[in-house]
């Protein structure tokens, strides 16, 4: 009977502890949760608030008294911001599609091909990645120009088809298939394109899936190159017509118009991620192991 | 076919750029496999036999020498062209595509005249799947599949083109030991019906003994001796070879022939007929014991452990340079187990000598040895003895 009460007794304390511990656990991560998802509360909250409720507010408020949808109106009529979601449409297909063309036989060259001075380029490579990406863009800049391309597609694709720290990730996938599978296909006569095309890429397949997302989102997102390099309403993309948006307004910034052309231009990157969601984390987690 | 190696040599620079030389993976191999045999290429690890298997795939180059399929010279052919099929240690299999796909991956890649329509293709791999036993596995992924079976798909794999020469590296290594006896004798049926002249590359003696028709024992690069598995055991041409096969290994001991007699830790054992006085190692086969009261042969024992069929005595003695010393022999026999010493006398054709500074095997004529017994061993031995003199060998 003794022991009986014994065992109540420290089951009623390891409940206890664990309760103490969930709470803990959980109140940590509820505020940083708050802390991460706030500023995306703040956009839809400002989207929704119509200019003059917006600019009345002398403290903000964390809600809206009349929603509206005036400012999605706005930031579709004010600036062509559907002509915009085009450009930028093209842009984002074309520079994912020629980054591959140009990233997978690099990789497959830096990770299977044997040819002289492959590791000196590969260091000079990787050592590209150390270089700002300000300053990159300052000399992008002057040879864009030169070649006389501002404000043509070709001149806001090109710059970004290059990524070195895309072959790199995918450099080392490639290296973990095993030799002996190539040595294989040599056996049997495959060619090294057919060999890259019909064995690499799809034992490869979640890397791949993940740089061209990646690349996608960062296409999406540009910001500074596309402003530098186009003055032309026909070639901006939808980044520029955020800023565009923001001077619309009376004298003072736009900025509820602003956030319902972000919170637009946000959907299609957050439907694209809900899609892949599992495919991202698996691909980064796996690029970032061996094995 | 058959697949004649001349002088086949393969250097690779140092790594170390201290040590002066070049690593000689293989030395002057010669032989020619004769068409349609299975040939074992037995070695311990590092001992050049996967680069003489990739010099024949011509995966690697060989920095001297030449290969002939037939007729053919093939030293300067891609392994594309060479029709070689290939089975690795971790059988390769592609990881993505189906049983199937696997199988009929190397047909994808013929062009030209030999191009082959789809339903021809996998109406091939059909046919090499039945033949190795996988036909119902065919929609399944590598992943999907165990050790055996994936070790027939590659097998398939590198049959389906029809090679002219079959290479297997390990084919066994990655198989659990039952698993492994089945999948040898598989790979001995399946060489057999197929004719397709086999070179198989293994650290395993067991495994080379019991399947190839010939077995080549190699050591740094070079070939120490070529023959029947039998025979080889029989009738080592040197040391390593003698240490190299069988299971448990040979006994080594120290000893000394003076006027044709064998003294062993300063006991007469043996009378060797026409080895000349000096001081020998002896190599004495487990199966060479024969337990004997009066035997001259006395060891101390130290257990005897019983195998069933056989009984095994484990012993020591000085003069020996292996730890213990272990007798074979049959389990009808009785052993008295009290004793602490135990003595043999020893079987003329289970004893060998070896030079003490080159270790290589001094022929003897025994009592009992008839005439065309004795000079085919002595006779054996001398030619490759020959042939190792003539290469410079070791």
């Amino acid at each position: 009977m003794d022991q009986q009460m014994n065992f109540e007794k420290i089951e009623k304390k390891t409940t206890a502890r664990r309760r103490v511990k969930n709470v803990v656990l959980y109140s940590v991560l509820g505020f940083w949760a708050l802390l991460v998802l706030f500023p995306f509360y703040w956009m839809l909250l400002t989207a929704f608030k119509s200019y003059g409720e917006y600019n009345g507010e002398s403290i903000p408020k964390l809600f809206v008294s009349n929603p509206t949808l005036e400012n999605f109106v706005n930031a579709f009529t004010e600036v062509p911001l559907a002509d915009y979601f085009l450009n930028t449409l093209i842009f984002t297909l074309a520079t994912t599609a020629l980054m591959l063309v140009v990233v997978i036989p690099a990789a497959f060259a830096f990770a299977r091909l044997e040819f002289k001075g492959k590791n000196l380029v590969f260091t000079v490579f990787l050592s590209l990645m150390m270089i700002p990406n300000e300053l990159v863009i300052i000399t992008n800049f002057t040879t864009i120009t030169n070649l006389d391309m501002r404000n043509t597609f070709m001149g806001l694709i090109l710059p970004s088809v290059m990524s070195v720290f895309y072959i790199y990730l995918l450099k080392e996938n490639f290296s973990q298939v095993p030799e002996e599978l190539y040595l294989a296909a040599k056996v049997d006569g495959t060619s090294d394109f057919k060999y890259m095309w019909k064995v690499m890429l799809p034992i490869c397949k979640p890397t791949v899936v993940t740089i061209t997302i990646l690349k996608v989102i960062e296409c999406w997102n540009s910001y500074i190159w596309p402003r530098l390099i186009t003055d032309e309403e026909a070639y901006y993309l939808v980044s520029n017509g955020i800023q565009e948006l923001r001077e619309s307004g009376f004298g003072r910034e736009n900025i509820p118009s602003m956030m319902a052309a972000v919170v637009a231009i946000s959907v299609p990157l957050v439907v694209l991620f809900l899609i892949f969601r599992k495919k991202i984390m698996a691909g980064v987690a796996r690029g970032g192991t061996k094995g | 076919m058959k697949v004649v190696l001349e002088n086949l040599t393969k250097r690779y620079p140092s790594r170390n750029k201290r040590a002066a030389g070049d690593v000689i993976a293989v030395d002057h191999f010669t032989f020619e496999i004769p068409d349609g045999k299975l040939v074992g290429l037995l070695g311990p690890s590092g001992c050049g036999k996967s680069t003489t298997l990739n010099l024949i795939s011509g995966l690697t180059k060989p920095t001297e020498g030449s290969i002939y399929f037939g007729d053919e010279d093939v030293t300067k052919m891609a392994p594309e062209h060479r029709g070689v099929g290939l089975v690795f240690q971790n059988y390769a299999l592609y990881p993505h595509l189906t049983v199937m796909e696997n199988i009929t991956f190397p047909l994808e890649n013929l062009k030209g005249k030999a191009k082959l329509p789809k339903a021809e293709r996998e109406r091939r791999a059909r046919e090499i799947a039945a033949l190795v036993q996988i036909d119902s596995l065919l929609d399944r992924k590598p992943s999907e599949l165990s050790g055996g079976q994936q070790q027939r798909v590659a097998i398939a794999r590198a049959l389906v083109k029809m090679p002219r020469v079959l290479l297997l590296d390990e084919p066994l290594s990655n198989l659990d030991a039952r698993l492994r006896l089945q999948t040898r004798e598989e790979i001995k049926r399946i060489q057999k019906e197929t004719g397709i002249t086999t070179v198989f590359v293994t650290h395993d003696q067991d495994e080379a003994m019991s399947i190839s028709d010939l077995i080549v024992v190699m050591k740094d690069g070079v070939v120490q001796q070529i023959g029947a598995p039998q025979a080889v055991y029989d009738d080592p041409a040197n040391l390593f070879v003698a240490r190299f096969l069988g299971t448990p290994p040979i006994n080594v001991f120290e000893g000394c022939v003076k006027k044709e007699k064998l003294y062993i830790g300063g006991k007469r054992v043996l009378d060797v007929e026409g080895a000349d006085d000096g001081e020998v190692l002896v190599g004495i086969r487990p199966e060479g014991f024969l337990p004997d009261e009066k035997g001259s042969f006395s060891c101390t024992l130290s257990g005897i452990e019983v195998m069933g069929r056989d009984v095994s005595i484990v012993s020591t003695h000085k003069a020996s340079q292996n730890a213990t010393v272990r007798a074979i022999v049959p389990s009808e026999l009785g052993i008295n187990t009290a004793s602490s010493e135990v003595s043999f006398s020893l079987k003329p054709s289970k004893v060998y000598l070896f030079d003490k500074e080159t270790e290589r095997r001094i022929g003897f004529a025994f009592e009992g040895d008839n005439d065309t017994q004795k000079e085919s061993s002595v006779g054996f031995v001398g030619k490759i003895l020959g042939q190792l003199f003539k290469r410079g060998g070791k």
